[in-house]
């Protein structure tokens, strides 16, 4: 009981009053108080997530537009509207709608292209907002899962993505939802049965648009959106990651409070990228539907492609050889009560696709196990200081980027005038050695901007003024780093091979030792940041009339020659 | 920017940090946030307002974006069955134009404001523990009164029947979803051939008439000349109703073409399936189920552009390149009595891609 001697707080303004109305009735003060001033750092590559999310946002705006005209339905009718190539063509009612929605709704085609070109930028962005997360090792305790709620938000990107892309009932959707129904027809035991449920019976039937229709607006999005509130709590909870830097530590958040600064740059991005999506909309045509056609099971365009984010999974149907020589991977496998079959060709192709997938989902913890590292982190990683996880990360870019151009292989085959054989030749290579390629080079860079960033620690950055010495020698001129920028780069720790631990019982078992290989393999290529001692030593070395921005000279020579 | 917050949160130890800083743990220790750079707007008036103008002539580009939206709305005006496309196109410009300059006018304009006249001190703000040891023990034990309260683990007969029940009363739920496929019940040809049996069989038949698509005219013998292809239907295709039609064309295309005999290696068990090297095959790839569309003639070979699986003709449309895992099924064919093509039965095996019952 609060028998409070104070009076009640009145408001002078109408303003005032209507906030005060509010702030009694829900407690807006102790909001405004936990979140007003709270810190986000800043950076670039923060801002990929934003996108992911303003784009869903646009896509929740132009979709409930275009649902009030689009009509799912699968019934024939014969389209009378206002785009005369089509006039008088049977076709289905969603196809109809479609057309309708492009030509005789005034801002309809423009809606369209908004919708579809968010949707393309959508899985975008949250690919790259994944991309920076992983490579600069901001999935680690704490935030593991919220590494997995990601993973799910861009599994269900994509299944939003497909489920739209086959809504209009035209012929370049039509003949992806039936390589969608003969992958499932592939399946084991289940597949063709999968199939019938799905389309309420054969390939195409009259069913199939209305549920992916509701798949699409309802049941898709509201996963999206209850999933991106978790993302968004736990990103409160763990507090944003930072780059290291001066005054960055492990204990603290350094950037701007929310208000005002970084609310203003985060909403004004919102109409940044809503300005950006309507340029592109009103200038690019996406997704011509009213050139391919009402679906036809008969004809089909060449050189046609799914949408990107497709493409990986489309390539990899592409790259898998079907029969070598005689040998197909058609499988008949006799069983007691008779033959059943097993299409490898189309099964196997899904496996890149389940290890990336899982490998992704996994990795946390992977990379847990095998480090030993379970401490938090929120400080992220310079790519270039986790060689080895970097290296890992730009071999899955390249084995996905390997089967997203095979997509294209017809493309690449007419536009530069070469056999399509050859290319998917070269691409099944590629996909083979590229993965093991790249890692290498990959963590051999890492390795040589360690080395770099160790060189300018120690004997400063290159000035660009050159000199001539007494004795006729010329010579560039290095000058030291400032405090704050020389801690950027000695910052992080240099991981050292943990060795295999005996377990309870005093014996080292089998998988430990396996995983102190491994993390022998992760960690025995580094190069140490510079210790205090080698600082010292080098700062000796300099002049010493100079003090904060000198010319190294004495131990560079050693070093460069 | 008063809060200034540097390292200290209270840590109960539990939870080990990557490189709290301890003092000498790198080359040099943590030199703090760098002092701050005025900009040109912090320190000279000038500069402040004229950064003040930009931002208003950002929000008033804002303004005229949003008066092109409706001159490309209303000015424009309504489309119709006379609309050229050029009009239609100039539309979804002006909206598009106008859109992107309302929006970006007020985002740039914000993001500049932000940028040159809000304050940019960089702060920073303690970190807390996910979840402190006290929190933890005070929840373990409210969990653990919770659960004695509700006498769960003390009585196993309410608690097993109760994961009994919750187990099996999700069943229903899934078999409710067993007439997604209800076309057993509803189609003639389904009921006849229920389930997967279905896969097995086209409309083609002793007899049936191979028709061209879509116009469904029969076909003479001597109107397919050597190098010809003809995209074939079933004759009776087109009558049926509209997602019948769909369904049975999805599975009974042709493509029918001549060669020369002497091109073509045949098995002994299929001598009889062409005339005079008139030959058809299913359009349906068997790899995934695109039509095969791609005919090039002086090859011989057939090319499916989805995927890119390629068949020869000339060896009974063997796989010589690409995913698919076997050869496209050919559809015996031979004249009738008024010199029509006609199919002599249906396929002898499933068209297009393969599935497990398949055999």
């Amino acid at each position: 009981m609060s028998t409070s001697s104070t009076t009640e707080y009145q408001a002078s303004t109408p303003t005032g009053k209507i906030a005060n109305f509010v702030d009694t009735r829900v407690g807006a003060s102790p909001m405004v108080r936990e979140f007003g001033r709270k810190i986000f750092p800043d950076h670039w590559s923060f801002m990929f997530g934003e996108v992911a999310l303003y784009t869903f946002v646009i896509l929740l705006l132009s979709g409930t537009f275009l649902a009030f005209f689009f009509d799912p339905s699968m019934a024939h009718v014969t389209y009378l509207g206002s785009y005369k190539p089509l006039y008088g063509v049977p076709m289905s009612t969603a196809y109809a709608s479609t057309l309708d929605i492009s030509f005789d709704i005034r801002g309809g085609l423009f809606m369209r292209q908004v919708h579809h070109w968010s949707a393309l930028l959508f899985v975008a962005a949250m690919s790259v907002h994944m991309l920076r997360v992983f490579f600069t090792g901001a999935f680690r305790r704490p935030r593991e899962l919220n590494w997995v709620v990601g993973c799910v938000l861009l599994i269900m990107g994509l299944a939003a993505g497909f489920t739209g892309y086959s809504l209009p009932d035209d012929l370049l959707s039509g003949n992806g939802l039936r390589i969608i129904d003969g992958v499932i027809k592939a399946l084991p035991i289940v597949g063709s049965y999968i199939s019938f449920f799905l389309f309420g019976g054969e390939f195409p039937g009259d069913a199939i648009v209305g549920r992916l229709y509701i798949l699409h607006v309802f049941l898709v999005p509201g996963v999206i959106l209850l999933l991106i509130v978790a993302h968004l709590f736990m990103v409160v909870v763990h507090k944003h990651t930072q780059y290291p830097g001066p005054g960055r530590a492990e204990n603290n958040v350094v950037g701007y409070p929310v208000g005002p600064v970084y609310a203003a740059k985060a909403g004004g991005f919102f109409f940044i990228v809503f300005g950006i999506i309507a340029l592109i909309s009103g200038l690019f045509t996406v997704n011509p539907v009213w050139n391919y056609g009402p679906y036809d099971p008969s004809p089909v365009s060449a050189g046609t492609q799914p949408d990107w984010y497709i493409g990986w999974v489309d390539g990899a149907l592409r790259l898998m050889p079907g029969v070598l020589g005689d040998f197909s991977f058609k499988w008949n496998i006799p069983l007691p009560w008779g033959t059943n079959t097993l299409a490898m060709g189309v099964l196997l192709p899904m496996i890149p696709a389940a290890i990336l997938i899982g490998t992704m989902i996994a990795w946390p913890w992977l990379e847990r196990w095998v480090t030993k590292d379970n401490r938090e982190h929120h400080i992220l990683d310079r790519p270039r200081n986790a060689p080895t996880r970097t290296g890992i990360g730009v071999a899955g870019v390249i084995w996905y980027c390997t089967m997203w151009a095979a997509a294209s292989s017809d493309l690449i085959a007419t536009h530069f005038g070469v056999s399509l054989n050859d290319v998917t030749y070269w691409l099944r290579g590629i996909f083979i050695l590229g993965p093991f390629i790249g890692f290498i080079i990959t963590k051999r860079i890492c390795l040589s901007l360690q080395r770099k960033d160790r060189e300018i620690v120690l004997h400063g950055r290159e000035a660009g003024v050159i000199e001539m010495t007494p004795d006729g020698e010329f010579r560039e001129r290095h000058e030291r780093l400032d405090d704050y920028r020389l801690y950027q780069l000695v910052s992080f720790e240099a991981n050292r091979p943990v060795p295999a631990q005996p377990g309870p019982d005093g014996k080292i078992s089998g998988g430990e030792k396996r995983r102190a290989k491994l993390n022998r393999w992760f960690y025995e290529d580094r190069v140490e940041p510079v210790s205090r001692a080698e600082l010292a030593e080098a700062k000796t070395h300099d002049h010493h009339d100079v003090p904060d921005a000198l010319a190294a000279t004495g131990s560079r020579g050693t070093l460069e020659h | 920017m008063s809060e200034q917050s540097h390292g200290g949160p209270e840590h109960s130890g539990a939870v080990e940090h990557a490189g709290v800083e301890e003092s000498g743990k790198y080359a040099i220790d943590n030199p703090g946030i760098p002092p701050h750079r005025p900009r040109l707007a912090d320190e000279d008036p000038r500069a402040a307002k004229r950064a003040e103008r930009q931002v208003a002539v950002l929000f008033g580009i804002s303004i005229i974006g949003t008066v092109l939206f409706f001159v490309g709305y209303f000015v424009v005006g309504q489309i119709g069955p006379d609309t050229e496309i050029g009009t239609v196109r100039l539309q979804n410009m002006l909206l598009g134009l106008g859109t992107a300059f309302s929006m970006l006018g007020i985002g740039v304009g914000i993001v500049h404001w932000a940028k040159t006249l809000m304050p940019d001190h960089e702060v920073s703000e303690a970190r807390h523990e996910v979840r402190t040891e006290e929190d933890r023990q005070v929840a373990v034990g409210m969990i653990d009164d919770i659960v004695e309260e509700s006498q769960f683990k003390r009585r196993p007969l309410l608690r097993n029947t109760l994961i009994g029940a919750v187990a099996l009363a999700p069943l229903p739920a899934i078999a409710l979803f067993r007439d997604l496929d209800d076309s057993d019940n509803r189609s003639e040809l389904a009921t006849e051939n229920f389930g997967v049996e279905r896969l097995r069989h086209t409309m083609w038949d002793s007899g049936v008439r191979l028709v061209r698509d879509p116009t469904g005219t029969p076909i003479k013998a001597s109107d397919v000349t050597v190098g010809s292809a003809f995209h074939v239907i079933p004759e009776g295709l087109n009558e049926l109703p509209p997602t019948e039609h769909l369904n049975q064309k999805a599975k009974a295309v042709v493509l029918l073409m001549r060669l020369d005999p002497q091109d073509l290696q045949i098995s002994p068990e299929r001598e009889d399936w062409n005339v005079d090297g008139i030959v058809a095959y299913s359009k349906i790839c068997t790899h995934v189920g695109c039509p095969v569309a791609l005919y090039e003639q002086h090859t011989h070979h057939l090319l499916c552009p989805c995927h890119q699986s390629t068949f020869d003709l000339t060896q009974e449309c063997k796989v010589i390149f690409g995913p698919a895992g076997h050869a496209l099924p050919q559809l015996p064919i031979t004249v009738n009595e008024e010199g029509f093509l006609v199919a002599q039965s249906d396929f002898h095996e499933p068209v297009g891609p393969a599935y497990w019952e398949r055999g």
